[in-house]
This record gives C-alpha cells, structure tokens and sequence, in this order.
C-alpha cells in the first residue's frame, strides 16, 4: 500500500487516476465520445490480468530453476560451435534492457571472452532471453516466435562474425564508463 | 489461452513437487515482476485505447496494414529503433496492434529493430566500445532487424 501511494505521488499513476476520473466525469454528463474508449481500454486489461500473472508466474519458476551456475563455468572454454553454444545459454538466462547487458559484457571481456562471442552474447541477449521468448509466444504465437528466432539466430552470428572481423585489428577494448 | 493455464499449473505443480521453497521464490519473483509493469502496462492500455478511437481502423490497416508495404515497414523500422519500450510492454502491445489490423511483418520489424537497434541508449554503448563500435553494430542490427522482419512478414 505504502509503495502504491508513493509511486502515485511520483507520477507513475497519474494517466491513470486521471482516466479513472473521464470516466466517472463522462458517466455523468453522458458523454457519449468515451464510451468506445472505455469499451475497447476494459477489453485490453481483462486480457491483459488473466494473461500476464500465468506467464510472469511461469518467467519466476524459469528463472529459479535456469541452471545459471553451470552455464556461467563453461563460459570462456570451447572454442568455435561449441563456444557459441554456451554464450547463447548464458545469454538465455538473463532478464532485462540491453543497456544491462553493457557492464556483463565488461566483465566477461575482462575474463577473457573473444570479441565474437562478446557480440554473440548482445545479440542473443538482445534477441533470445527466456522471459522475453515466453511473452511473445503467448502474445503473437509459437510460429511467429519460431520463425523470428530462427531468422535472429544467424543474422547476429552474422554481425558478431564481421564485428570480429572489423575490430580484429583495431585496438578494441570494453571500458566500464 | 488454455495451453498457457495448463503449461504454467503444470510447470508449477512439476516445481513444487521437485522443491517447496525454490517454488515460492519463483512465485514471488514472478508476480513482483507484475505488479512492478502493473502502473505503465495500464499507462499505455490508456493510450492504447485513446490512439486507436483517434485513428480510423481503415487508416491503420493502409499505413500498417498487410498490403502496406515499405510505407509500413519503414514506419515500424524508424519507431522500433527510437523507442526504448521493454518486451513486457512491447508485447501486449503488439497483440493488440495486430487484431485492429497491423500485419505479422510490421510487427514483426518493429519487435526486432525494438529489441536490436538502440538510438537513445547509443551515447551509453559507446561510452563501453567506443562510437564506432556502437554505430557499427546499431547499423548492422538495422539491416539485419529489416532482413528478418521481411522473411518473418512472407512466412506468415
């Protein structure tokens, strides 16, 4: 309760209570403009309630059970296939904004991590994170989710491949800003 | 709908005969992440609603539509790769883009310049690889993003 009010003095609910109020306001005076606004905002969130709890429950079990620890010590070994592998796995793992995946590829460059493999982690990051491949099958469907990975998959080895290619012999370094 | 319920009760059920405790951790960290998107979920339910009663279904389905063309790719291309909108958000949103009319392919460009391309946060990338690094492989996610939003869009 206590974290509720303060996010609604920090704004976050203010579109909200607002909203809220058009519509008591439009009940009243019987505005009748809002009414289809009101219908197709009610038919958006009962989806939205019975959906996003089950796949947030099913994101949480994911990602206690995501054998993290493992994946994390093959890291560095393998080169090649095999190598790609595991930087995809790790990359699987992880939740969040690519911006967040900045100062992990800083700590993985420091331990040693190839350039490729560096950019094999972004793009798999940035493309094929558990969390996020478990929205968009519920939301657009388990063919549009296996053909967009499967197109992403070799597009960012692709990348990663003449990212390699270009920095190998610049002086490239990862810096923590 | 239904194979979403029977997967998570199962997976849950399978998770908590395995182990109680990482079971409860994994409930609590899931609905946290809920009620954490719950304020700008319904943010941009609001606006959702609002910008598809101001904009005709007719013109939505010629900008956006499937017969839209490069018109809508590159509407999808350009939005994608300036908003910064995490996957939590981006796909309720896509789904309802798409049943008033919005087809696979322009979703599917916006979803992947989205995910790949980032133009506000390219100041912060190359601040760690540097400014060249950071337009090179933004460049190169833009052409690749377009490349499987297209083949996504024909395959559909």
């Amino acid at each position: 309760m206590k974290k509720i009010l303060s996010k609604i003095s920090l704004g976050e609910y203010i579109f909200i209570v607002l909203f809220g109020l058009v519509l008591v306001i439009s009940r009243a005076f019987h505005l009748s403009f809002v009414s289809p606004i009101a219908r197709s905002f009610w038919m958006f969130f009962a989806e939205m309630v019975t959906f996003l709890p089950l796949m947030f429950i099913l994101i949480g079990i994911i990602d206690v059970w995501a054998p993290k620890e493992k994946v994390e010590r093959h890291i560095g070994k393998g080169s090649g296939f095999k190598g790609i592998l595991w930087m995809i796995m790790l990359a699987m793992f992880q939740a969040g904004p690519l911006y967040g995946a900045f100062p992990v590829t800083y700590l993985l460059w420091k331990k040693g991590c190839s350039i490729r493999n560096i950019f094999i982690y972004l793009g798999a990051f940035s493309t094929m994170k558990l969390p996020m491949l478990t929205f968009e099958i519920g939301f657009l469907g388990l063919k549009f989710s296996l053909l967009r990975t499967l197109f992403t998959l070799p597009v960012f080895i692709v990348i990663s491949l003449i990212m390699e290619k270009y920095l190998h012999k610049k002086h490239f370094e990862i810096k923590q800003p | 709908m239904n194979f979403l319920i029977i997967v998570t009760v199962s997976v849950v059920l399978i998770s908590f005969f395995l182990d109680r405790e990482k079971t409860f951790t994994g409930l609590k960290k899931g609905l946290g992440m809920f009620v954490n998107i719950l304020p700008e979920l319904l943010n941009i339910l609001i606006l959702v609603s609002v910008v598809l009663y101001l904009i005709p279904q007719s013109m939505l389905i010629r900008w956006l539509g499937r017969d839209s063309g490069m018109t809508g790719i590159s509407i999808a291309a350009l939005t994608g790769s300036i908003s910064l909108i995490p996957g939590f958000i981006a796909y309720p949103l896509a789904a309802i883009l798409l049943k008033s009319g919005v087809s696979y392919g322009v979703l599917a460009v916006f979803i992947t310049t989205l995910m790949m391309v980032g133009i506000v946060t390219l100041p912060l990338e190359a601040k760690y690889y540097g400014l060249k690094t950071a337009l090179l492989r933004n460049g190169l996610s833009f052409l690749g993003a377009l490349i499987i939003g297209i083949l996504v869009g024909v395959f559909m």
